[in-house]
């Protein structure tokens, strides 16, 4: 194992992050901050407790959840797809390196990120609403887990885009809008049943009913499916990487 | 074994359906400077890329210091270093952080000395600190060489190293490769400039429509190939060859004031006493006469005339 290439490219990716700082800490911490006055102030106020806990601090599990995918899978898909535009992946394929010391570094880096955002969001709602964590190794497994897989996801984006469009499609037209009907700011028991069964499908689901239970010991489905989801769902971006690397699928001619 | 790479019968047909290397069979010396010729479009860095992994192969094999490139990959790119032919670096790294990020890459451990080494060989010490996006072309073609250097490659690739590229850097570039090939790093560079090659390399290849048509030292080709002008000026304009010097097949030039003698210098006799006895003879007075030599340049013309 080149363990060296692999904190080269981890620590490259970290100080770009580093450099751009205000982007990537600054602005998510800030648009979280957004959706407590909004949803927590005056929408809390009107719905006052679900399932025995306050709204705004219903809340928190799924904004953390939410920023976690889209930070994750835009900062992974932007990491790899960059040195693909800008044409500078030749070091790397000319490198003594395998793609999994690739993907460690890349990935690595883009979960390391999120995570500390994940953690620095979870201290910014401390300061709007009352907060209890009942499970903190739980969360922090849930947290470390969907940071890990959601960047390998967007390793793949950054890997399958051949445009910076197709770069942002997939968050926008995909992972906001299931992170929005996944249950971020609600529980899906207020649903009708039919439209129960269909949120089943969306994967979100599972990740922020795992992660919520972590906090309060609520949650729509049961933990054990929603950790065995969010690993279903860590293998599978596994294997598509594997795939990728064994065909050279994009990165190779 | 003296040869350091070896490709064995290689292709290379790309997504399109087309075929930009076939069936390539060339041998590389180690410690040699080895000169890719070839008009643009020809191969030179189709051939480069699967050397260095960065195209897959469609067919064939090659062995970097007995290490198959496919199967033995990390042994096989630890030794080469690449400077490619286009300018892509990091916009927004320094020098200093993206050679030294280069080295990691390969998996050498730090060593800032030799960084520091590299980068003032190629006059780049003073711009360590600048970002990338901020030096000129010839500048940023200066760190792309860092970065290929920075790991201490046994087997230097240099993919058109001189296009754009003023005098001063042509000039710190080759006394860089020079010391490279001292110390036993063997150099292979494809260039447009082919007084370069000429100047530079041990051997040369000539890469046309994907085949290699040639490989052969450069003394020997030049040797071989080279043709010699024996330019005759003069006294008295001719307006024809004189039949008496039919057999010599000499041409004379356009005012009438040369006649022009062309040997091969490869052959048994030049020819050139009897062609002086013969003017004598024919009293033909000449003012001077001097000889020039073809150049790589008209050898490779030819060639590659010859080949379509
Ligand atoms: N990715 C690709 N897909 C399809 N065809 C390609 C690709 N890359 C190169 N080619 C074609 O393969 C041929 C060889 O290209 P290559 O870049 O190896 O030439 P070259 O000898 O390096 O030329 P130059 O002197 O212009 O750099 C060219 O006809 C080129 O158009
Ligand atoms: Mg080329």
């Amino acid at each position: 194992m080149n363990l060296r290439a692999v904190n080269a490219i981890y620590t490259f990716e970290m100080a770009r992050t580093g450099r751009t700082l205000m982007q990537s800490i600054v602005s998510p911490v800030l648009s979280t901050s957004l959706y407590f006055v909004v949803f927590g102030a005056a929408i809390g106020s009107r719905i006052t407790e679900i399932e025995g806990v306050s709204y705004g601090s219903f809340i928190v599990p799924g904004l953390i959840m939410m920023m976690l995918l889209t930070q994750s899978v835009a900062n992974a898909s932007f990491g790899i797809y960059f040195p693909r535009f800008t044409g500078t992946i030749y070091e790397l394929l000319s490198a003594p390196v395998s793609f999994y010391e690739i993907v460690l570094g890349y990935v690595g880096a883009a979960a390391t990120k999120s995570i500390v955002l994940g953690l620095i969001i979870l201290a910014t709602s401390g300061l709007f609403v009352p907060l209890q964590i009942a499970h903190p190794a739980w969360m922090l497994a849930f947290l470390v887990l969907t940071a890990v897989t959601f960047s390998l996801l967007g390793f793949i984006i950054g890997i399958w885009a051949d445009g910076f469009e197709k770069l942002q499609i997939v968050p926008l037209l995909v992972i906001t809008p299931l992170t929005f009907l996944g249950g971020s700011f609600y529980s899906i028991s207020v649903l009708p049943p039919l439209w129960q069964t269909v949120t089943l499908f969306n994967p979100v689901v599972y990740l922020i009913s795992g992660f919520r239970w972590a906090f309060f010991e609520i949650a729509d489905v049961s933990v054990a499916v929603s950790l065995g989801m969010t690993m279903l769902f860590l293998v599978t971006c596994l294997a598509t990487v594997w795939w990728i690397f064994r065909t050279g699928y994009r990165l190779k001619n | 074994m003296s040869s350091i790479i070896s490709v064995r019968d290689l292709s290379k047909t790309y997504a399109s359906g087309f075929q930009a290397l076939k069936s390539i069979d060339l041998d590389i010396r180690r410690g040699e400077i080895f000169a890719l010729l070839g008009p643009n479009g020809a191969g030179k860095t189709t051939l480069i890329s699967i050397v260095c992994g960065i195209v897959n192969p469609s067919e064939g094999a090659v062995m970097v210091d007995g290490h198959d490139i496919v199967t033995d990959y990390r042994a096989a790119r630890a030794m080469i270093g690449l400077v490619p032919q286009e300018l892509t670096t990091d916009a927004f790294e320094t020098v200093w952080a993206t050679v030294s990020f280069s080295r990691g890459l390969f998996g050498k451990k730090k060593n800032p000395a030799h960084i520091a080494k590299v980068l003032k060989d190629l006059s780049l010490l003073d711009k360590k600190d600048d970002m990338i996006r901020t030096l000129s072309g010839g500048m940023k073609r200066r760190v792309l060489i860092a970065k290929a250097l920075s790991h201490e490659p046994r087997i230097l690739f240099l993919d058109e190293p001189t296009a754009g590229v003023d005098v001063e850097l042509r000039k710190d570039m080759w006394d860089i490769v020079r010391s490279l090939r001292a110390s036993g790093v063997t150099i292979i560079l494809t260039t447009h400039y082919i007084e370069e090659a000429e100047e530079m390399a041990d051997r040369i290849g000539i890469i046309n429509n994907g085949e290699i048509i040639l490989v052969e030292d450069k003394a020997e080709l030049m040797r071989k190939l080279g043709q010699k002008q024996l330019k005759l000026e003069l006294k008295k304009k001719l307006d024809a060859v004189p039949g008496e010097l039919a057999a010599h097949r000499l041409t004379l030039n356009g005012d009438g004031s040369e006649l022009i003698y062309t040997y091969d210098t490869q052959g048994e006799r030049t020819g050139i006493t009897a062609l002086l006895d013969d003017l004598n003879r024919t009293g033909i007075g000449f003012r001077d006469l001097h000889t020039t030599q073809s150049s790589l340049e008209d050898i490779f013309v030819g060639l590659v005339r010859q080949g379509k």
